[in-house]
């Protein structure tokens, strides 16, 4: 019943934690602009979404405290549920070298610079997405 | 929290710049001098920066690992007036030059204000996500 209420908010907290994780990707490569060799990483998001989501995440169903699993020895505790793994070295791509230069750095910082913008933007949209939810649960259970 | 960790980057990041600020103003700064009584002059220096992992394996800070001297010869001006002049009458000043300098001064103000505008994201995004739901 609870994770019903929750379920279109659990979508949403993976992308904002992906976003996030992308944020800080793009965070990396900027303060990384003039290392000599350094090499620039960036995720697809799109890709990263699905494999999050077709993980098992979010709120564990009440067979799964029953079982025991996630660290609860009474049917009355509350489960632990771990947030779905991400950013992990596997799935982060390399970003493509615009232009060469002599010290193998391949950060283009007017692209990271836009995709920090760009994701930004994307994280608060997520955010209002969020509240909105929320508003609306909140509406829908004081049924006014 | 990984939002958090942005911070630490950006920061190691805004240190690294800011020392490397501080070697160029130090250079420009000795850019006239001359050899001292050892006839020994002034080395241009210059920071080596380096990749640091930030603990959590996708977050990579900068550090700057050593600073170097360059070993170019030193300006030789032809001044026998100078007390320091050797005998052909030639003072030995710095190998700085001013120009080089001066480029690696503007690369590293912006590098530094683009990781404080990158410091100023993450803050407001992070105190956006501390009102969800509000």
């Amino acid at each position: 019943m609870l994770d019903k209420l929750t379920e279109q908010l659990g979508f949403q907290g993976n992308a904002l934690v992906l976003r996030a994780e992308r944020q800080r990707l793009l965070a990396s490569n900027i303060a990384n602009a003039d290392t000599p060799g350094y090499v620039a990483r960036d995720m697809k998001f799109a890709d990263a979404l699905s494999a999050i989501t077709s993980q098992k995440g979010g709120m564990a169903t009440s067979q799964d405290a029953r079982s025991g699993q996630y660290g609860t020895s009474n049917t009355g505790h509350m489960p632990m549920v771990q947030m779905p793994s991400i950013g992990e070295r596997s799935t982060l791509g390399y970003a493509v070298q615009t232009q060469p230069s002599l010290d193998n750095n391949s950060v283009d910082l007017n692209r990271e610079r836009a995709a920090f913008t760009d994701n930004a933007i994307r994280y608060e949209a997520t955010l209002r997405f969020i509240n909105g939810n929320a508003k609306t649960m909140l509406s829908a259970i004081q049924g006014q | 929290m990984s939002m958090f960790s942005i911070f630490n980057v950006s920061s190691s990041a805004i240190s690294a710049q800011a020392q490397r600020l501080n070697v160029v103003a130090s250079n420009l700064a000795n850019v006239d001098a001359v050899a001292g009584p050892d006839g020994k002059a002034y080395k241009a220096r210059q920071v080596i920066l380096q990749t640091q992992a930030m603990g959590a394996d996708a977050a990579a800070g900068v550090r700057v690992s050593a600073i170097s001297e360059s070993d170019a010869p030193g300006r030789k001006v032809h001044d026998p007036s100078n007390p320091m002049a050797d005998a052909a009458g030639y003072v030995t000043h710095s190998n700085v030059n001013a120009v080089e300098e001066m480029v690696n001064m503007i690369s590293a103000s912006r590098s530094y204000q683009n990781n404080v505008e990158v410091m100023n994201t993450a803050k407001t995004l992070l105190l956006k996500t501390l009102q969800m739901g509000q």
